[in-house]
C-alpha cells in the first residue's frame, strides 16, 4: 500500500498528490510515468511524474478528474492509502545538447511539462514557456512555471485571463519572429500535440510529444499503447511505455492515436456517472 | 487382476454450460477415480515417466502412495521435487513428457498421471492443516526476477534449502502468466494465490510493483546484498504480424485480451477494467494462448468466434485436449487461411461516427501445405487469387511473444541471442556473475512446465555456487 501524504486541489478538476514511494521517488527522472491502482478491483492508470523528493521518498502526481478512476483517486484523502504505485516507466526527456527550448504545455499536461521545464531550467538551458488553458477556472501552476522560465506566455481559450487563444499563436510569432529554438517539446492534448507540430513544421524546428495512450501494464507486455511513427514513408509501430512516451512529433500519427484513445468511451462515460452516483449516495 | 486399458476420463462441465461461464472446465478425479487410475500404474522399476518430467517428481511413488490412500504422504512426494502441484496437474502438457513415456502407454492408454498430480494436490489444498516450515536460514540471500512459474519454482526450491529469497514482480499481483495469462476456466487464480501463499511460509518475500531494469537495476541488487539473482522475467513483448489496419480499435494482442479479462478481472459483471466483447471475434495464431483468447472471447458473450491459422488441423501446436475442448464449445477453426489486412470502418460522410475507427473486418487469404521447411514441418503457401473478407467486431493475435528487453537494456554484460533471449549455460548461468536465468526470458514463448524445469535447474546452480563461495 502507498501512503498519500499531501493532497491539494490545483483547480476544481485538477488534484495533485503527493505519494509515499521511496523506490520510485529514488529513481524517477523528468517525462517519465507511473502506474497505479487506487484499490483492490481498480483498473491500472499511467500518471507522469509530476516531480519526486527522494529524501522523503515521494512522488508528485496531478491528475485531472476524468473518469471513474480519477474520480475515487479523489475521493482518497491525505493519510490514507491507495493499493498500488509501480514505476518509473518509459525513458526520461532528452535533454543533452539542449540549449533553448520551447516548452508547449496545454491543460492538465502542464503537469507534466513543469518538471521537463524544471530541468532543463536546472541543466542552463534557456526556457520559454508556454501554458494554455480553457479558462482562468482551470489554470495552474503558473507560478512554478514562472520560477523555472525565462520568458512564460500564459494562454487561454476563452481570453479570461493571459492572451486569448490558443498556445500555437505565440509560437509562430516567435518562430516567425526568427527565434531558433534547439527544440520544442509539446505536451498535453492529443490535437493541440498534432497543430504544435503543423506550427513548427515550416520552421523545421525539431519538435517532440509526449504521449498518453490507454496502457496497463506499462512494461511492453500488452501492446495496448501502440502507436505508429511514419519514417521515410514507413510506418514503424512502437510502444509508448517502453519507447516513449516521448517521440518524434513529425512522425507520430496522430489521427490514428486520438483515435485509439477513444476506445472505450461509451463504456467510461458509463462507469464515471455509476461512480458519480455511488459517491452521492455515500 | 485386469487392468483397466483406457485412463479414467476426467469429469467435465457441459460443453454448452462452461462455454457461458468462468469456472473450471475439468471438476477433478473423485477419490474413487483416483484409486482407480492409481491401480493402473505397474510401479515401474525403471521409472521411465520420471525421465519425461521437467522436475523430476517420482511418479510411481506418489502413485503408490495413491494406492495406500495415503494423499497427504503422496502430496510430500510430490513437494519433494516440484513447487507448484496443483498447478502442474492442470496445464502440464502431459500426453508429451511423463505419460508419453508410460509403460502402460505401449499397449493402452497412458497412466492418468497429471489427473492423478491434481488430485493430490487439491486433496493437501483441501485437508492439509499445517503450514509449510521455514527450515533454518543459511545466511545467504538470492533475489528473483519475475513471479511466474520460473521464479516461483527457483524461489522454493532455494527457500527449501534455507535461502532468504525475494522476488521482485512487476505487476500488482504474483504469479506471472498463470495469473495475467492462463484463464480462470483453466487455472483457478484461488490455486494460483495458495502456491504463492505456501512459498510465503516458506519464508520467501514477494514485493510487487518492483519493475526490475526500471524501478531497480540487477546490479542494484546486488548492492542491496543479494549473492545471486535468478531473472524469470518472461516473454513479455506481444507480437504482431505488420499488415495494415493492426492499430484499428478492437485489435489487440492475446495478452491484452487475457490481461484485460484475467488479471483485471474483465470477465466479471461490472468490471473497472473495460474489455471489447460480444460480436464476431477473430483469433489469429494455432497456439495454447490463441485457444484461451478464444475460449474467453465466447465466455464474455460472443455470438461466434473462429480461429484463423494458416497451416493444417495436423499442424496446430496447441495441446490436443485444449483444441479438442474448444472445438466442443463452438470455435470454429479457419484452416489454411492468413490474414492479409485487417478492415475498419470509416463513414466517408460523418468523420464524428462513433463506429469510426472500429475493426469491422478482416482480408484473409487461403493456404495450402507446400515443402516441409528446415524443421520439417510443411510450409504454408499461399493460393493466389484465393483472398475473401470475414467480418468481424474484435480480432486477437495470439501468434507468439518475444523475451522483454528491459533487464537486457540495463544489465551491462548479460549477453543475448539475435531473439532477445537472455544466452545461459547448461546451469542456467548467464554471461554475468552469479546472475541466472530461465523460463520464457530465455527461450521465448514455451510451456509452463519447462520454465519451472530451468528454475529448478537454476535454483540447484545457485545453492552450489553460493554454498562453494
Amino acid at each position: 500500500m502507498y501512503k498519500i501524504v499531501r493532497k491539494k486541489e490545483l483547480n476544481p478538476t485538477v488534484t495533485q498528490m503527493e505519494i509515499l514511494a521511496p523506490l520510485v521517488a529514488n529513481k524517477a527522472l523528468p517525462g517519465q510515468f507511473i502506474i497505479l491502482r487506487v484499490d483492490e478491483e481498480g483498473e491500472r492508470i499511467p500518471l507522469t511524474v509530476a516531480g519526486t523528493d527522494p529524501k522523503e521518498g515521494t512522488v508528485k502526481i496531478i491528475f485531472q478528474i476524468v473518469g471513474e478512476t480519477t474520480l475515487r483517486l479523489n475521493h482518497k484523502q491525505e493519510g490514507e492509502e491507495i493499493a498500488d504505485f509501480v514505476g518509473p516507466l518509459g525513458r526520461p526527456t532528452e535533454t543533452e545538447g539542449i540549449k533553448k527550448v520551447c516548452i508547449v504545455g496545454g491543460g492538465v499536461g502542464c503537469a507534466i511539462a513543469l518538471p521537463v521545464a524544471e530541468e532543463f531550467h536546472r541543466l542552463g538551458a534557456e526556457v520559454t514557456s508556454i501554458i494554455g488553458f480553457r479558462s482562468i477556472d482551470l489554470l495552474i501552476l503558473e507560478d512554478e512555471f514562472k520560477a523555472c522560465s525565462d520568458r512564460l506566455i500564459v494562454m487561454s481559450d476563452d481570453g479570461s485571463y493571459g492572451r486569448h487563444g490558443n498556445v500555437t499563436v505565440p509560437l509562430k510569432e516567435m518562430l516567425e519572429a526568427g527565434e531558433k529554438f534547439d527544440l520544442v517539446l509539446a505536451i498535453g492534448p492529443g490535437v493541440m500535440m498534432k497543430f504544435t507540430v503543423l506550427t513548427c513544421k515550416p520552421f523545421g524546428v525539431p519538435c517532440r510529444v509526449s504521449m498518453n495512450p490507454i496502457m496497463i501494464d506499462g512494461t511492453g507486455m500488452c501492446g495496448g499503447c501502440r502507436l505508429t511513427l511514419v519514417r521515410d514513408g514507413k510506418r514503424i509501430t512502437k510502444f509508448a511505455c517502453v519507447d516513449g512516451p516521448e517521440f518524434d512529433g513529425y512522425e507520430v500519427d496522430f489521427d490514428e492515436a486520438m483515435s485509439r484513445g477513444r476506445m472505450y468511451f461509451p463504456y467510461e462515460r458509463h462507469a464515471y456517472d455509476e461512480a458519480c452516483n455511488l459517491f452521492k449516495q455515500g | 487382476m485386469a487392468l483397466n486399458p483406457k485412463k479414467n476420463a476426467m469429469p467435465s462441465q457441459e460443453p454448452q454450460v462452461r462455454a457461458h461461464n468462468f469456472n473450471e472446465v475439468a471438476l477433478g478425479y473423485t477419490r474413487e477415480l483416483a484409486l482407480d487410475e492409481a491401480a493402473r500404474c505397474l510401479n515401474c522399476k525403471n521409472k521411465p515417466c520420471v525421465a519425461g518430467c521437467p522436475v523430476n517428481i517420482d511418479i510411481p511413488g506418489f502413485i503408490m502412495k495413491v494406492k495406500e490412500e495415503d494423499f497427504e504422504g503422496a502430496y510430500q512426494v510430490i513437494n519433494k521435487t516440484s513447487s507448484l502441484p496443483a498447478v502442474c496437474g492442470r496445464v502440464c502438457p502431459q500426453e508429451t513428457q511423463c505419460e508419453s513415456k508410460c509403460t502402460m502407454g505401449i499397449k493402452f492408454e497412458p497412466v492418468g498421471i497429471g489427473r492423478l498430480e491434481r488430485y493430490v494436490a487439491d486433496w493437501h489444498n483441501a485437508n492439509a492443516t499445517g503450514k509449510a516450515q521455514a527450515p533454518a536460514p543459511n545466511g545467504h540471500k538470492v533475489a528473483i526476477v519475475g513471479a511466474g512459474p520460473s521464479g516461483l519454482t527457483c524461489a522454493g526450491d532455494l527457500a527449501k534449502k534455507g535461502y532468504a529469497v525475494s522476488i521482485f514482480e512487476a505487476l500488482h499481483k504474483a504469479g506471472g502468466v498463470l495469473v495475467y495469462g492462463i484463464p480462470e476456466f483453466r487455472l483457478p487464480k484461488a490455486i494460483v494465490a495458495k502456491e504463492v501463499e505456501t512459498l510465503k511460509e516458506l519464508g520467501v518475500e514477494v514485493a510487487t510493483n518492483v519493475v526490475i531494469g526500471k524501478t531497480l537495476t540487477i546490479d542494484e541488487l546486488f548492492e542491496k546484498g543479494f549473492e545471486a539473482v535468478f531473472v524469470g522475467s518472461g516473454a513479455g513483448l506481444p507480437n504482431f504480424m505488420n499488415i495494415p489496419g493492426e492499430h484499428f480499435k478492437g485489435v489487440y494482442s492475446a495478452n491484452e485480451f487475457l490481461t484485460r479479462s484475467n488479471l483485471m478481472k474483465a470477465y466479471l459483471d461490472d468490471p473497472r477494467t473495460p474489455i471489447m466483447k460480444g460480436g464476431k471475434v477473430i483469433v489469429v495464431g494455432g497456439g495454447n494462448v490463441a485457444m484461451d483468447a478464444a475460449r474467453t472471447a465466447l465466455r464474455l458473450g460472443a455470438e461466434e468466434v473462429s480461429i484463423v491459422y494458416r497451416r493444417s488441423m495436423d499442424e496446430l501446436p496447441a495441446r490436443r485436449e485444449e483444441v479438442e475442448h474448444a472445438e466442443e464449445e463452438g470455435i470454429v477453426f479457419r484452416l489454411l487461411q492468413n490474414p492479409v489486412e485487417i478492415l475498419g470502418f470509416n463513414n466517408p460522410d460523418n468523420p464524428r461516427d462513433e463506429r469510426n475507427g472500429f475493426v469491422c473486418g478482416m482480408r484473409v487469404i487461403k493456404m495450402e501445405l507446400g515443402e516441409p521447411d528446415e524443421k520439417g514441418r510443411r510450409r504454408p503457401v499461399p493460393i493466389p487469387g484465393s483472398e475473401y473478407e470475414l467480418e468481424a467486431d474484435t480480432v486477437v493475435i495470439a501468434i507468439g511473444t518475444s523475451p522483454n528487453p528491459l533487464i537486457k537494456d540495463t544489465t551491462k554484460g548479460l549477453e543475448v541471442n539475435r531473439h532477445g533471449g537472455i544466452v545461459v549455460n547448461e546451469d542456467g548461468l548467464t554471461s554475468r556473475e552469479g546472475v541466472y536465468a530461465g523460463g520464457d526470458a530465455v527461450t521465448g514463448a514455451a510451456t509452463v512446465i519447462s520454465a519451472m524445469g530451468a528454475g529448478k535447474v537454476a535454483a540447484a546452480a545457485i545453492d552450489e555456487y553460493l554454498s562453494n563461495k
